[in-house]
């Protein structure tokens, strides 16, 4: 058993409910039932699936613990929480999200929130008087994301935390990319966290999940209710399987993000490249401010070619990375943003914020890192 | 795949099955739960035909088995004594086997108790002397199955002399490599005939599923292997399958934390004034710590130590909090054992006290929570 005094790589593996308290089973059962007897007409702690089951509340208590949240709750997908998590706003509302907001997501702020009369404004959040400007009387949260993707742009949380609590604004993460190994948001003071599970808390590209906690027990409660009501709740199985994952996030890290500082120095002298975003770089941009609020880079870097054509190229000839969207997982997984995570932003927009079709990300995965060096160099010309 | 085989093994464990879908491209290779599959006409088939006999799920994992340890096929089964038995059926009637004394009791249980009635049977030996092993030889011989490190009290066997001793004897040299994985002890590479593993342990890492591998040098004998699993049918199901490649992705990482704590928790235990001896191989005065460096790449996660009393013992397992009082080893989480009670009960009490599996000696699977975590649930615990 563990106590939250316990260091991250104990929590990891322990998670909080390490045994079944009737068998001492070493690993929580999955709990395929989807409906609980009710002894003499009473419920007990569980009644039906979809409000709790076992499986599930193992991953929920997980995420809690290691971000640091009183309560975490588990979705079908990363879209399915940033959804749930949205339904703390209602119609009249209004919120502020980055420009260079994840594809899927900006899809879901741009296209569906608009029809249930909730407007959202995407601008760039690095610069804290732009986010102000934004401001109206209805806004009422600003979601951010940071790194932001596929740019690393930096937001600074805390300023954004004071912004918010000035104006009375309710602040959602999504901290898909660092982890709350490297990036502990609540702890500055956001009020929910999201994470798309399917990356690295996953971590094998096997399986979708999304995430959400919160330390403010009001915020809990409706998000709680919002689950039930809602029901995009994770499955047994891809709970078991994602509580898995969990238990080797930090091995698994920490040779990534080795391995991401390794490529994105060699990449940054490599004169096939135009430039390389990756806040491990002594020359990058935003690189105090990030190391300010969080202890690591991460395993995800872009970097950007001089022309179309080498891109091209680089997809043809590489052999060892996954040429496919999604990040986070052991295997290196390349993508080329324009044409996959981010295809559902109109072409002008991406143009703007300087997503271009020369543009490449990479998330790093556990192989040798000499071996994805050697690979990505033979596409480099 | 063959595009891959320049890439170091590390490299080539993550990408076991990735890409290999060709219909999806899909990166975690499908589960196929078919337990048949529909043949193109008469006298056809696609490869697959009954799953007993292959699976692609199963295919996939195989490949993998026989690519970590470096053998010509590998062969996947529903648990560690699943794979034991069915190489032991290999066997006739009135051979004879030289079998590591220090070993797991569930194969002293099926041989003793199984095998024997058979006609198959065994002698146990000290294996870490390679004298003993040649001198326990007879005419009817026909294999050696060493253990090493030893099971409880990390004994280590010299591959290599067993080896030249095998080839000079005619004998089939097998070698369970449960402890340390391929990745730290590759015995086909020394001259090995067959591996076996208990996949359940370091393999599979996560204490949630059970599974057993052999892996075979020589095509031949690899065949010979097959026809076994086929024949009996203990097979290693497709979820599982599944389950045990996803698994061995994190594998290089797992032992490499393994290996490190282990290390730290062996030279912290030393210091303690209720241990009164400590059983690794990492440590410098191991006496298979020399022998252990030219063998393999590690020392694994697995150590033991005696304490000053059976009732110091029993108190620290009642005391355990982060750790569990559980048998098995080798997944992320520390597992005690008492072996003595547990892994080694099976062995006859006068045989255990000789070897000194006593009560008062504790073995522990060094899991990869934080080091100091595990180091402060002993420090309670023997307190």
């Amino acid at each position: 058993m563990t106590d939250k005094k316990m260091r991250p790589a104990t929590l990891l593996v322990h998670q909080g409910r390490d045994r079944d308290p009737a068998t001492g089973a070493a690993v929580v059962p999955i709990y395929t039932a989807s409906t609980y007897h009710h002894t003499e007409g009473k419920a007990g702690e569980y009644d039906y699936a979809r409000s709790g089951n076992p499986s599930r509340d193992q991953v929920e208590e997980a995420i809690a613990l290691l971000e640091g949240g009183c309560r975490g709750f588990a979705y079908a997908s990363g879209m399915a929480a940033i959804g749930s998590a949205l339904s703390l706003l209602k119609s009249g509302d209004h919120l502020i999200a980055p420009d260079d907001l994840y594809g899927g997501s900006w899809r879901y702020l741009a296209a569906v929130l608009p029809q249930l009369g909730i407007e959202a404004t995407f601008v760039d959040q690095t610069d804290l008087s732009v986010v102000e400007a934004a401001v109206r009387p209805n806004t009422r949260a600003l979601f951010l994301e940071t790194p932001s993707n596929p740019l690393f742009k930096i937001v600074d949380l805390r300023a954004m935390v004071a912004l918010a609590r000035r104006r009375g604004l309710l602040t959602l993460l999504d901290n898909t990319f660092m982890t709350p190994l490297l990036q502990r948001p609540l702890d500055l003071g956001i009020d929910v966290v999201i994470h798309s599970a399917t990356k690295f808390l996953g971590g094998h590209s096997d399986l979708l999940a999304g995430l959400v906690t919160t330390a403010d027990p009001e915020l809990a409660k409706r998000l709680k209710f919002f689950q039930n009501a809602f029901g995009a709740v994770l499955s047994p199985f891809d709970s078991f399987l994602l509580s898995r994952g969990i238990k080797t996030l930090k091995v698994r890290l920490d040779a990534a993000q080795q391995g991401a500082q390794l490529l994105a120095e060699r990449l940054q002298a490599h004169p096939a490249v135009a430039r390389v975003y990756y806040p491990g770089l002594t020359d990058f941009a935003g690189r105090e401010r990030h190391f300010a609020q969080a202890s690591g880079a991460g395993a995800v870097l872009s970097f950007e070619l001089q022309e179309k054509e080498q891109v091209a190229r680089l997809l043809r000839t590489i052999r060892l990375p996954i040429i496919a969207p999604s990040l986070g997982g052991v295997e290196t997984i390349l993508t080329h943003c324009w044409s996959m995570s981010h295809a559902a932003i109109p072409a002008e927009t991406k143009l703007r914020l300087g997503i271009r079709e020369t543009l490449v990300r990479v998330s790093v995965g556990i192989e040798d890192p000499q071996d994805l060096w050697e690979d990505l160099a033979s596409g480099l010309m | 795949m063959d595009q891959k085989t320049q890439l170091s093994l590390v490299s080539r464990i993550v990408q076991i099955g990735v890409g290999r879908d060709e219909k999806t491209g899909a990166i975690s290779f499908p589960i196929y739960p078919s337990a048949t599959y529909r043949h193109p006409g008469v006298g056809e088939s696609t490869g697959f035909d009954y799953t007993r006999s292959g699976n692609p799920t199963r295919q996939m994992l195989e490949e993998g088995l026989a690519l970590l340890e470096g053998g010509s096929r590998g062969l996947a089964f529903s648990s560690g004594m699943a794979a034991l038995t069915t190489l032991f059926l290999h066997f006739s009637a009135d051979d004879h086997l030289v079998v590591s004394e220090d070993l797991y009791g569930g194969t002293y249980r099926v041989l003793a108790q199984v095998f024997a009635k058979l006609g198959l049977t065994a002698t146990y030996v000290d294996t870490t002397k390679t004298a003993a092993v040649a001198a326990a030889i007879t005419d009817r011989t026909k294999a050696i199955l060493v253990e090493t490190p030893g099971n409880p009290l990390l004994g280590v066997a010299d591959l290599t002399a067993l080896a030249a001793l095998c080839r000079q004897h005619n004998l089939l040299f097998i070698v369970d490599n449960t402890f340390l994985t391929p990745l730290l002890q590759r015995p086909l590479d020394l001259g090995a005939d067959v591996v076996i593993h208990s996949a359940t342990k370091y393999l599979s890492g996560h204490n949630d599923l059970c599974a057993g591998a052999l892996v075979a040098r020589d095509p031949a004998l690899g065949e010979r292997l097959y026809f076994l699993q086929n024949s009996t049918g203990a097979i290693l199901p497709p979820q599982d399958c599944w389950l045990l490649i996803r698994s061995l992705k994190t594998l290089a990482l797992r032992m490499e934390r393994h290996c490190q704590s282990a290390l730290t928790v062996a030279r912290w235990l030393k210091t303690r004034p209720k241990v009164t001896a400590v059983y690794y191989p990492g440590l410098e005065d191991h006496p298979g710590h020399e022998l252990s460096r030219t063998q393999a790449k590690g020392f694994g996660g697995m150590l033991s130590f005696r304490v000053e009393s059976p009732e110091v013992a029993r108190a620290a397992l009642k005391k355990l909090r982060l750790i569990s009082f559980a048998e098995s080893l080798g997944g992320v989480e520390s597992l005690m054992t008492l072996p003595a009670v547990q892994t080694h009960g099976d062995i006859p009490r006068e045989e255990r006290e000789r070897l000194g599996i006593c009560d008062s000696l504790l073995r522990l699977s060094v899991g990869i929570e934080d080091v100091n975590d595990i180091i402060a649930d002993l420090e309670q615990a023997l307190s």
